[in-house]
């Protein structure tokens, strides 16, 4: 039996080597408006 | 950290701090839940008390889960410690002063009279007034001059209603494409409209220039013309709906939302999606209220309920269009798991008050769109720049580790710590939480999740 299938992320300790270049898109700016969310944003680094 | 849900039929094992996500079968899923309270041998036992009604739940078997589980571990996907809290000012700080979003004010004046206006029907509780070009050509010239190295500028066009100082929007974006050469940046516009003055110059220059276009509709007529009226009383829908059909039409692949407001008068505001899918929109969002809690727009406990549960049933209606091949998006389940944002980014706030400021039509700075018009959040102004440096190092310090509440909490690395002005208006500090928000946050995110599980179970695909 499949006891467990992991689904295919980014691994969060490996984003802090390279990540925080900041070209992504302000968390509220042109969407929600009234909520803080960051896990919709799309990484922008070319770098990586 | 891990957090452990069970959601229309899926074991759900996050690991916070790594980011994986377990889709696991029951024996799992309650062996990882004991895991580290007691060893391996105390929970194999129970787990063949458990499940003794299974014949596949044998020792062997367990032995292999114990396997898989510390195969998870090792591989730093599961119960993966904490580390990130030292790193959660650092981007910040490394960031220095540099600015890279604006939300231009260009109107504080409006043609609805919405009842639920968090802008007091875009007044933003001073008189109306319009941005002069001069005035916003300063605040583009003060973005650049503030950009550092960052390359993609983002500028809002907001208000009130942005559509009613179009000529200042039209010349700000000419501008703004001469500088952008000369400076080597990348605008990003975006403008969001009531819908009441759009026509075919407006359509037209928007799906030219702008990035994305935030069209505010609440759904259901009945739902709509009750708060979104204009000064004779009288509902905007039948007015706005062809415009944005139209407008959307035309924008091609070029990215929109229509955006909603639910209040107390629409928790099942799902209804009002499905309205919205059946006038041919598919880009949708649609929010909480921000409003106090005395306000008969506001969501009561029972509300909260409510819109709980309508999370749900719109996460399913997700998966069963999706299946039909008529996809649809919903701003809140939109999760990037591949190439989302790095941690730096999840653990430092929205950036309201340092990188993201709000400019007023004459000029004063505020940390965000939401303090327009407290006074004792007023940054500067685009002339002199920031000069309450104490309250821009208020907002830097902002993180998803500033606040105790958010220390243990499993959803900080999808909220970066929530949204500071919500958590002023419920607390009366910036450092405070507004916990209806937490808590419908955390329901978004748990459905989320649940759909890329769905869409990615090959037996409900068959």
């Amino acid at each position: 039996m499949e006891r467990i299938k992991t689904l295919e992320t980014r691994d969060l300790c490996e984003s802090a080597v390279n990540g925080g270049c900041g070209e992504c898109q302000t968390s509220c700016q042109s969407a929600c408006k009234t909520s803080c969310g960051v896990a919709n944003q799309v990484c922008e680094n070319t770098e990586e | 950290m891990l957090h452990q849900y069970k959601l229309n039929g899926y074991n759900i094992v996050l690991d916070t701090c790594s980011g994986a996500i377990h889709i696991v079968d029951e024996v799992i899923y309650d062996m990882i839940a004991l895991w580290q309270e007691k060893d391996e041998e105390t929970i194999m036992n129970e787990m063949l008390e458990k499940y003794s009604h299974r014949d596949d739940v044998t020792k062997e078997e367990l032995i292999l889960c114990c396997e898989d589980i510390n195969g998870l571990i090792k591989a730093g996907k599961l119960f993966t410690p904490d580390t990130f809290e030292d790193k959660a000012g650092t981007f910040k700080e490394r960031s220095g002063n540099v600015i890279k979003a604006l939300c231009l004010h260009v109107a504080h004046t409006c043609n609805l009279n919405c009842s639920y206006c968090f802008a007091s029907q875009g007044k933003y509780h001073g008189e109306r007034a319009v941005m002069s070009f001069e005035v916003g050509k300063r605040a583009l010239d003060f973005l650049i001059e503030n950009s550092g190295t960052r390359r993609n500028l983002e500028v809002d066009f907001f208000g009130g209603e942005p559509l009613m100082n179009w000529d200042v929007v039209k010349d700000l974006v000419k501008y703004a494409r001469e500088q952008e050469k000369i400076h080597n940046k990348n605008f990003r516009f975006t403008l969001t409209t009531n819908g009441m003055l759009i026509d075919d110059e407006v359509i037209e220059f928007s799906n030219k220039e702008m990035s994305n276009v935030v069209l505010s509709l609440d759904g259901r007529k009945e739902i709509h013309d009750l708060k979104r009226v204009d000064y004779a009383g009288n509902g905007s829908y039948e007015r706005i709906v062809p415009k944005f059909q139209k407008f959307v039409k035309e924008r091609g692949d070029k990215s929109y939302y229509m955006r909603g407001t639910f209040t107390h008068a629409n928790p099942d505001f799902t209804k009002d999606i499905l309205h919205m899918l059946d006038l041919g929109f598919t880009e949708l969002s649609m929010e909480p209220v921000v409003c106090a809690p005395d306000d008969e727009a506001a969501l009561t406990p029972e509300d909260i309920e409510i819109v709980k549960n309508e999370y749900e049933i719109l996460a399913n209606e997700m998966i069963r269009r999706y299946d039909e091949g008529r996809p649809f998006t919903f701003y809140h389940y939109m999760l990037d798991l591949t190439s989302g944002p790095c941690v730096y980014k999840r653990i430092s706030g929205c950036g309201s008050g340092t990188e993201y400021m709000a400019v007023t039509p004459w000029g004063d700075l505020y940390p965000c769109h939401q303090f327009v018009g407290e006074e004792e959040y007023k940054l500067g102004d685009i002339y002199s720049g920031v000069t309450n440096d104490a309250l821009r190092e208020d907002f830097r310090s902002c993180n998803a580790y500033s606040r105790e509440e958010c220390k243990d909490c499993w959803a900080k690395l999808y909220c970066s710590g929530g949204c500071a002005a919500n958590a002023y208006h419920a607390s009366g500090s910036i450092r405070g939480i507004y916990e209806p928000g937490c808590e419908l946050f955390k329901k978004r995110i748990e459905c989320a999740i649940m759909i890329k599980a769905a869409l990615d179970d090959d037996k409900r695909k068959k």
